[in-house]
């Protein structure tokens, strides 16, 4: 079967979750991901979203972290102050997901401005959830398209910190950190090293056992494409 | 009391007042923002965790000063467009900004709800956000360990949107709860606008209850919250989401979207 970059990057992500992992989810492809795996190997998953959501069992993908159908397909709703004091700074969280506009070698992420603070070219969201997801939970997994766009040598603001980053999932491959430094030690079907290298902004480490990814599965397949946004049609 | 939306702002809400309307995701209260906008209110210092439409609506219309905030985005659809057209190029006014992460918001509310100086949290360390915001540090005098000290929300008047009310004014909501009780207690002054109001309040699993007593005024606005929801009245309207994203890109399409859908109309 074929599949799209974006699918191969949710698959791989999702093959990560262990079963009863606890999974703080963003909106997005992590959230596409933990449902993935809870819908194949990881039935027990648990997926909390910070709008105060525990055990989510989501039917559609939602499009924000707030959509009622995380509420009603829940085990327990807490408020925003419970969900950040008692079960994230609680160290109830096994993974965290995060992505980014930007991210470094050693797994820094930028999703608060690009150029200068006080005078930025671009003005992102901000960092939500991230900085005390980065701090709070067990193992933090990114998912971001790699470019030398996202992918630099220095991001212009430092939003969470990479201390606990223990996988970064792209388009193009998986990068772990080794001794300090995110490496490549994955490539998806079809992609060179030379891609990969080409769409960092700094000089790639490439592990001597990089392996190819394993394509999705026709169940992973099926499973991801019956996964449909709330409101698209 | 039962008061008119309109009656409600025009007494509670003043210019330069520091204002929060609260909801995460569910219960924005969109109509209350709408009415801010109309009365034509300036210099407000806003504070909400997810700025969402109804703050893009009001920064865009000039009522703000300054903004307090952790995640501004459109859920799930990208930018805020006019409050990054606020922060990039100044416009309709300049917009100043103090940036917390969610953790540290929800830590300033629960304080400002508690009546303490300062929420105290296990964040806020390393990065380059401490050193843009108002963050200190803390030593636990039992340990020894250092954690961050946010300064408690305090915000002049709380606005939230919640399902029902009973007679007497109690307020009663539920589904995602967010920081709204948090608001209510940390203000010095509160609104809330209800989708309708019952003889009694039954239970419901997970509800809240605001007692009367600690809400200045409640206002019955069906669909208050729209285009976010109301769990069991109507569904969050994600098509909108999408659609103000081209609406709020450009300033001529923006104002004229306002003039059209807020300011010729009245409150109810």
């Amino acid at each position: 079967m074929t599949f799209s970059a974006d699918e191969m990057m949710a698959v791989e992500a999702a093959r990560r979750i262990d079963d009863e992992a606890v999974c703080f989810v963003g909106i997005g492809l992590p959230s596409v991901a933990a449902n993935l795996a809870r819908r194949t190997h990881a039935p027990r998953s648990v997926l909390v979203y910070e709008s105060g959501t525990i055990g989510s069992k989501p039917r559609e993908l939602p499009l924000s972290i707030g959509d009622g159908e995380l509420a009603e397909t829940a085990d327990a709703v807490v408020t925003v102050p419970e969900m950040f004091a008692y079960w994230l700074q609680g160290g109830r969280i096994d993974v965290g997901f995060l992505g980014a506009a930007q991210i470094d070698r050693h797994g820094n992420l930028n999703s608060t401005v690009i150029g200068d603070y006080d005078r930025p070219s671009v003005r992102l969201p901000g960092g939500g959830g991230a900085p005390e997801i980065a701090l709070g939970v067990r193992d933090v997994f990114v998912m971001l398209r790699q470019s030398r766009r996202a992918f630099v040598d220095r991001i212009d603001f430092t939003t969470s910190l990479g201390d606990r980053v223990r996988v970064v999932v792209t388009d193009l491959g998986v990068l772990e950190p080794r001794d300090g430094e995110l490496t490549l030690t994955q490539l998806h079907p079809g992609i060179s090293v030379d891609t990969a290298r080409e769409a960092t902004g700094w000089e790639l480490r490439v592990a001597d056992d990089v392996r190819e990814t394993e394509p999705p599965t026709k169940a992973e397949l099926d499973a991801l494409r019956s996964l449909r946004t709330k409101g698209e049609t | 009391m039962a008061a008119s939306l309109s009656d409600a702002v025009r007494t509670f809400v003043r210019d330069g007042d520091t204002v929060a309307l609260e909801g995460f995701t569910h219960l924005i209260p969109h109509a209350a923002g709408h009415e801010i906008i109309r009365q034509g209110r300036r210099d407000l210092t806003l504070v909400r965790m997810t700025p969402d439409v109804v703050y893009d609506q009001l920064i865009g219309m000039g009522c703000a000063r300054k903004l307090v905030f952790s995640w501004g985005g459109n859920p799930g659809v990208g930018s805020l467009h006019r409050l990054r057209d606020a922060v990039e190029n100044g416009w309709p006014q300049a917009l100043e900004i103090e940036e917390h992460s969610h953790a540290g918001m929800a830590a300033a509310y629960a304080a400002g709800a508690a009546n303490l100086p300062f929420g105290v949290l296990r964040g806020y360390r390393g990065g380059d956000l401490p050193g843009r915001t108002r963050v200190a540090t803390v030593t636990c005098p039992f340990t020894g360990e250092q954690l961050a000290a946010v300064p408690a929300h305090r915000p002049d008047v709380g606005i939230v949107h919640a399902q029902r009310a009973d007679r007497h004014g109690n307020v009663q909501l539920w589904g995602i709860l967010g920081v709204q009780k948090e608001t209510v207690l940390a203000s010095r002054h509160s609104i809330a606008t209800v989708e309708e109001v019952v003889d009694e309040l039954a239970p419901v699993p997970g509800a809240i209850v605001l007692p009367s007593w600690v809400v200045d005024a409640v206002c019955v606005v069906p669909r208050g919250a729209h285009p976010s929801y109301a769990h069991g009245y109507y569904d969050r309207d994600n098509e909108f989401y999408r659609a103000w994203d081209a609406i709020s890109r450009d300033r001529e399409a923006f104002r004229a979207w306002m003039d059209e859908h807020v300011l010729a109309t009245v409150a109810a």
